[in-house]
């Protein structure tokens, strides 16, 4: 039984979720090939995957048509390969939850969304309602398409490996979409889901100017920089930021929530990090229940003086 | 243009869920039960469009048990136009959902499907995206803004790294994300003239649609439990504990 791997790729080098999808991959058991999809990937990428341990060979499907990871391009290409599968996985990162539901039903087989265990090569465990259920789920499908919730799953080494190279056939563009613009944000820090700390913000911040609090503390301990869905909305930073049900689930060593009560849809997506900080003037605010340490108190006060000690220590 | 809206009913978002003793899933009874918040963005979108004059009909659509029909009363009270019903008592999946959806869709004939992006009970993310397969539409998932024109819908869509804008022909469809709109609440004389909107109804025989579940739940257990920690006096000792008892700085 093979399995299949869509790489989450920039043209340059392999996004660190698709090495988790890689280790989801590896627990179920099989052969493992990845697909690189994109324009211009036939270099660096492909060759980053090629040096991945365990990856039997890579296969390039290179067309201008796939540049932007359109799904309504890439799904075909997909499908095509599919055939010869046992297992498609991609990670469900906004790339794998945008295209493989659409690669499922083109193979008329019910997806399994956002695994977080594998029990055997056809049963999955996922959570269920924000993570207050978790799910072990058989599939009766002859092909598996599974998307992979990264943090659940140990990344496998980026290096080491020499896998064969070979192309595949990209179908071109099935003109039903076209990419117009993008607003990436620009940032000099860790990826948020691959982050080994997190610094979240929640609507006890107070405005976009007062956020810009957090990156002291984020600066001095390497992290990420989140927020909850409250202060998304309420435009103190921009979506990506976003940390919980419908945003980003991330799973960090240290994770320090500030200014933030902890509705169910937040937990949802940092309940699973090693070391949980609160800092919230309301003691009875959620978050202190699954926070490891929590400081009730001025977030304004404390976020400079957690500065402070940091700078002392590290 | 014609609008569909899928609707699905689902257990209430502020509802504790509770796992049955038994493991065979979460516990219903008695529960309240609401419209999926998403598909309420998806409902206040289509509603605005025909506001605006884009949009000549909405029509709201729900598969599943008979109280789906008061799902589809809350989209007609909002501003739908009418509402169609597929009864299916029992599990239905998202690959079964969208080929009842497609089949819908050959007899409506709308220029545009607009529906969550995912429901907060099984939190799947897949209907939206099997549905435009099935179809050979283009896909506009996860929205935060739409701009309707003559022939062609431009998307922007909330990514993992920030925002990006598509362009897709029309018909397509469309999931909403939770920054698209916020969705009005429906006035009681809304409420009363809802009342009088026509729900159709068209059983998965008639769409000749298989809706036997493909994925077999073994068991449903509750997620393990976090210790609850303690509460620190100072920021001092909060780092201290960091680094000496965590040891994670």
């Amino acid at each position: 039984m093979t399995i299949l791997v869509i790489a989450e790729h920039d043209g340059k080098s392999i996004k660190s979720g698709t090495l988790n999808t890689l280790g989801a991959a590896r627990k179920i058991g099989g052969e493992i090939h990845v697909l690189i999809a994109g324009a211009d990937c036939r270099d660096a990428a492909a060759e980053a995957a090629a040096r991945i341990p365990g990856v039997a060979k890579v296969l390039i499907a290179d067309d201008p048509a796939l540049a932007h990871g359109l799904a309504e391009n890439l799904a075909p290409v997909v499908v095509n390969l599919a055939k010869d599968y046992g297992h498609v996985l991609a990670p469900a990162s906004s790339f794998g939850k945008n295209l493989l539901p659409r690669v499922a039903a083109l193979l008329d087989v019910q997806q399994i969304s956002d695994i977080s265990g594998v029990e055997a090569p056809d049963t999955f465990v996922r959570p269920i309602y924000a993570g207050n259920a978790i799910a072990t789920v058989r599939s009766t499908d002859p092909i598996k398409v599974i998307t992979v919730r990264t943090t659940a799953f140990d990344p496998v080494p980026a290096d080491g490996g020499t896998a064969p190279i070979e192309a595949t056939a990209a179908q071109g563009s099935a003109g039903l979409s076209e990419f117009v613009s993008a607003e990436i944000s620009q940032s000099e820090r860790p990826e948020l889901t691959s982050a080994r700390v997190v610094v979240s913000g929640g609507r006890g911040l107070g405005s976009a100017e007062n956020f810009k609090i957090l990156e002291g503390v984020a600066d001095k301990l390497g992290a990420a920089i989140g927020a909850s869905r409250a202060a998304v909305d309420a435009g103190y930073v921009p979506n990506d930021y976003q940390v919980g049900q419908t945003g980003k689930v991330v799973a960090p060593e240290l994770y320090v929530a500030v200014g933030i009560s902890g509705a169910i849809q937040h937990l949802a997506g940092m309940k699973d990090s090693k070391v949980i900080v609160a800092i919230n003037k309301d003691e009875e605010a959620p978050i202190f229940q699954v926070a490891d340490y929590g400081i009730v108190g001025d977030l304004f006060t404390i976020v400079p003086e957690l500065e402070a000690e940091l700078a002392k220590v590290l | 243009m014609k609008i569909l809206v899928p609707v699905k009913r689902v257990i209430d978002f502020n509802v504790k869920v509770r796992v049955k003793a038994d493991g065979t899933g979460v516990d219903l009874a008695n529960v309240k039960m609401s419209m999926n918040p998403f598909d309420e963005i998806a409902v206040e979108a289509a509603v605005r469009l025909k506001e605006a004059g884009t949009a000549t009909e909405v029509v709201a659509v729900s598969c599943g048990p008979a109280q789906a029909q008061e799902t589809i009363r809350t989209a007609l009270a909002m501003g739908a136009d009418r509402g169609l019903h597929v009864p299916v008592e029992g599990e239905l999946q998202p690959l079964a959902v969208a080929k009842l959806l497609k089949a819908i869709v050959a007899e409506e004939n709308p220029a545009l499907v607009i529906m969550g992006k995912q429901a907060i009970d099984d939190d799947c993310n897949q209907t939206g995206q099997m549905l435009a397969a099935l179809l050979g539409w283009p896909q506009g998932t996860f929205a935060s803004k739409l701009a309707v024109e003559s022939d062609a819908i431009l998307v922007t869509r909330e990514v993992d790294g920030g925002l990006e804008t598509v362009k897709l022909r029309l018909p397509a469809v469309v999931t909403t994300d939770l920054r698209l709109n916020e969705p009005r609440y429906a006035s009681l004389p809304n409420i009363m003239k809802a009342k009088k909107k026509p729900i159709d109804s068209r059983t998965p025989e008639a769409l000749g649609v298989d809706v036997t579940p493909r994925l077999e739940t073994i068991k449903v257990a509750e997620p393990p439990k976090r210790q609850g920690g303690v509460k620190v006096g100072s920021v001092a000792e909060l780092v201290d504990k960091l680094k000496n008892e965590a040891r994670v700085i």
